[in-house]
């Protein structure tokens, strides 16, 4: 086990590096640049050709590349060039918002998924089966962006039952230490702002979360007819197990294993969705800083980020990996 | 057809004599404080961006200077509600004759919130801070406003300054001298970069310390943590992750106290986010409201507050002088561009496409800046004018290159695809064959036209003080190539550069006034470009606000505002 994942850590060296060279030249292939961005509309061609000089953005791509690998390496992945702030204390502060999120979400997903896609199976052909069939396809069909949208409309701005918007209200007085803000609120006592921040999390959080939830679904249920029609299963029944332990031992326990897979690679995922979910409901995490990054041209917010998301993927995957052993004893012993 | 305000020209009169418009200023703030509102309370604006760092001499965007212009004062302020300049710290001033050496009378008794006594000495230290800015803190990225207003450094005898020195005559008497005659000075002190801060704090947190790291700028900790002024409030936290930037009122201001103990600045970058987040209640106000919003939000209850204009928009022209570049060289022969002006409906687009208070636009300033004359040469709607200056110029048919960008709002541009729409077909109507190109507006769309690779294209400005300057300095006044910008063809026109380089150099604010207007009808007479609008923008507050006076040049005081539940 502990050189299988040493050597899937090994890989991600190419992996990084491959990735922050194709990163580094496409960024630098996009006409304008940071100086544009970050000067305005008012800047003469002589402040951006200064401007250039002065951050080193005059180089040649390799010069400039070797530098950027120099630091990295280091963990400095220079600073943003709107707020001017190391990229790595923007990502450590921005990351545990898109934790919260996409932790709920999946608690959503996983949590609402796995039972209806079990519920859908065992019903068979019934209107419970062919409702999660249709709810799953049009979940997975609705664009995100539109779903929050009306989600917002609907629960936050017409009802008004939810926030809308922020990781948490500003009328709260919330002290902050891990920026985990529903974690902050619990550590440190104060349960309002633990309950505000948890119900930030709800309207994104489904957003978010309505694409695993339908994929999971699917596939729980197809799994679980798969199994249910193995050998062992009649085999369990035949010897007169209960049907409840057979059940639990022998029908979820196995159908669990490619849902198992299925969220890990969700959860990746579900960082690419936090882009456009995070923008909606302007919720500070990495994914709104990222578009913020685009929009800007920032560098190094881009390069950063998306490098350190890569690693995070690849450690997920690697979890998700580990757990499959812990779920079939075969792949342990292989 | 445009009114004009009758504006304090007294301020102007008073660079030679002495005046003081104190109570004047604190009037208004009675006004809008007293009422049955109660004193406290927290005011929530939405913003469209987190400010980049709250030491407004490095800052560069407007979310920076609304936040700090709660916490700073400058030497002078505008009226609320107008252009004109007031006082502020300095409760004075006397030009000398020559308009080289500017004394300023400061206000006593006024303290930095962090206990520093305001003074002569605090004045010169911050202008003697800015002028020798070096290294990173000199580049465009940290210092562009002092670059821009100010030129160079100290240590940098080739790009001359127009500061020359500062010196505290006595405690409440400072005497800043220039290099050269300006009409922007000393309007330019009114802007946010000029604010005076605490010279204990700049020290104490190392202000100038300026890293750079990779492709950027890091702040210290002075401009993020510690910013240290004389202003109505004073920063509390900044939450990074969620973006919510808070002040507190500060308890020792000079001026009348803050209607609210605290106000809070929330980043919410999506308009339509912003407008559903007020209507929900979660917010008391925002700023930059889409003009179709204006009946929703009026209809629910909600104040739309309209600023005067101040911007201008403009088709620019490109008649072709710029290296490497290839425009339409019939752009050179004034009864094309002559056709131009005449060709444009301004009257359809003030109705149809700008919000309400849009005006027509004869020249290149607003009629609130002084300078502006409704004594040029006028080019009202005329096709058949168009077509037959067109023919005569033997042009009829001629193809442009039209520029315009996507992806954008600006106040003077609240929708660029409409406005090119509306424009093309005018110019198709008096006989151009148009060629579109649409650009993302930054930093594609900048850098073309930018560079002179448009033959016309769209774009504004939003002035930054009460100065002609500003505006048409900024667009058509010589560079040192001899030439104008690039933008505008690098035209060559000795009557507009020497009628911009007379008007910015005289001393008499009457006599520049004068000489502003007579630069205004050169102008007009050589079209370098076609002004077409002047549009206001608004911000948004809750029933329950009052006392927030919208400034047509953005520089809102948050400390008259209460909020009443």
């Amino acid at each position: 086990m502990l050189r299988f994942i040493v050597r899937r850590l090994l890989q991600l060296v190419p992996i990084l590096l491959g990735l922050s060279l194709l990163l580094f030249t496409w960024l630098r292939l996009l006409p304008g640049g940071p100086a544009q961005a970050a000067l305005g509309e008012r800047a003469t061609p002589e402040d951006i050709e200064r401007y250039n000089q002065v951050f080193g953005l005059d180089q040649p791509i390799w010069v400039q590349y070797l530098k950027f690998l120099g630091r990295a390496v280091q963990l400095d992945f220079g600073n943003s060039s709107r707020t001017g702030r190391p990229v790595t204390t923007e990502f450590l502060e921005r990351f545990p918002g898109t934790i919260e999120l996409t932790v709920f979400a999946m608690v959503f997903a996983i949590g609402l998924g796995i039972p209806l896609g079990y519920l859908a199976a065992r019903k068979h052909g019934s209107w419970i089966d062919s409702t999660s069939v249709i709810g799953s396809l049009l979940g997975v069909a609705i664009p995100v962006f539109f779903l929050a949208y009306l989600l917002r409309v609907v629960f936050a701005v017409d009802l008004g039952w939810l926030p809308g918007s922020g990781r948490q209200s500003v009328r709260i007085d919330a002290t902050h230490v891990t920026n985990f803000y529903v974690l902050d609120g619990l550590l440190t006592r104060e349960w309002d702002a633990a309950l505000d921040a948890l119900l930030h999390l709800v309207l994104p959080g489904i957003a978010l979360g309505t694409i695993p939830l339908a994929i999971i679904v699917r596939i729980t249920r197809a799994a679980v007819l798969d199994v249910v029609n193995e050998d062992y299963v009649r085999t369990a029944n035949a010897k007169g197990l209960a049907t409840a332990t057979v059940r639990r031992r022998h029908i979820i326990r196995n159908a669990l294993l490619p849902v198992s897979t299925t969220i890990g690679l969700q959860t990746g995922l579900l960082l690419s969705g936090a882009v456009l979910t995070e923008t909606v409901f302007a919720f500070g995490g990495v994914g709104s800083a990222l578009k913020d990054a685009i929009d800007l041209r920032d560098y190094s917010i881009l390069q950063g980020f998306i490098l350190i998301l890569a690693v995070v993927y690849v450690l997920v995957n690697l979890l998700v990996d580990v757990s499959y052993g812990l779920l079939d004893p075969r792949v342990r012993v292989k | 057809m445009h009114r004009r305000h009758t504006r304090a020209l007294a301020l102007s009169a008073a660079a030679l004599t002495t005046l003081s418009m104190a109570a004047c200023a604190s009037s208004d703030r009675d006004d809008s404080s007293s009422g049955d509102a109660e004193s406290g309370g927290t005011f929530v604006f939405g913003t469209a961006g987190e400010p980049t760092v709250l030491d407004p001499a490095f800052a560069q965007d407007g979310e920076s200077f609304r936040v700090s212009r709660q916490i700073f004062d400058g030497l002078l302020t505008t009226e609320p509600g107008t252009a004109d300049l007031a006082p502020a710290l300095a409760e004075s001033y006397e030009a000398s004759d020559d308009g080289l050496t500017y004394t300023f009378d400061l206000r006593e008794g006024v303290t930095f919130s962090d206990g520093t006594d305001f003074d002569a000495d605090a004045v010169c230290a911050n202008f003697d801070r800015w002028f020798n800015f070096t290294g990173l803190a000199a580049s465009p990225a940290a210092s562009v406003y002092w670059q821009d207003n100010f030129g160079g450094f100290a240590d940098t005898p080739d790009t001359p300054s127009l500061y020359s020195g500062c010196e505290a005559s006595d405690a409440s008497t400072a005497v800043i001298t220039l290099t050269a005659v300006t009409s922007k000075f000393p309007a330019v002190l009114s802007l946010p970069s000029f604010s005076i801060q605490s010279p204990t704090a700049l020290e104490q947190y190392d202000a100038d310390d300026l890293g750079g790291n990779g492709d950027a700028l890091s702040y210290p900790s002075y401009g993020l943590e510690h910013p240290t002024g004389t202003g109505p409030f004073v920063l509390e936290s900044w939450d990074r992750g969620n973006g919510v930037v808070t002040l507190t009122r500060n308890p020792d201001y000079w001026g009348d106290p803050a209607g609210v103990e605290e106000i809070v600045f929330r980043s919410i970058p999506d308009g339509n986010t912003r407008r559903q987040e007020l209507q929900a209640g979660s917010i008391d106000g925002y700023d930059l409201v889409a003009p179709a919003d204006y009946d929703t939000l009026t209809g629910d209850g909600f104040q739309v507050l309209p600023r005067d204009p101040f911007n201008i928009l403009y088709l620019g022209i490109n008649a072709g002088n710029v290296e490497g570049t290839n425009a339409n060289p019939a752009l050179q022969d004034i009864r094309v561009r002559q056709a131009l002006a005449y060709a444009i409906d301004r009257e359809t687009i003030v109705n149809s496409l700008l919000p309400e208070g849009a005006e027509e636009a004869i020249e290149f300033v607003p009629p609130a800046v002084d300078g502006w004359t409704d004594d040029v040469t006028t080019y009202d709607y005329d096709p058949d004018k168009a077509r037959e200056l067109l023919t005569e110029a033997g042009a009829l048919g001629t193809t442009l290159r039209f520029y315009y960008p996507t992806d954008v709002s600006r106040p003077y541009l609240p929708d660029p695809g409409a406005m090119y729409e509306v424009i093309s077909q005018n110019l198709t109507d008096a006989g151009f064959t148009i060629e579109p190109t649409a650009l993302t507006w930054s930093p594609d769309y900048l850098n073309a036209v930018q560079a002179g690779q448009a033959d016309i294209h769209l774009l504004g400005w939003t002035g930054d003080y009460n100065d002609a300057y500003n505006f048409i300095g900024t667009f058509f006044a010589e560079k040192e190539n001899g030439q104008a910008k690039a933008e505008f063809g690098a035209f060559s026109s000795p009557e507009i550069f020497s009628a911009l380089a007379t008007a910015d150099g005289e001393p008499d604010p009457d006599a520049r006034t004068a000489d502003y207007q007579e630069a205004n009808r050169v102008i007009m007479d050589y079209l370098p470009a076609i002004p077409v609008s002047h549009a206001p923008n608004a911000l948004v507050v809750a029933e329950g606000v009052e006392g927030l006076v919208p400034s047509p040049l953005s520089a809102e005081d948050f400390s008259t505002v209460t909020v009443s539940n």
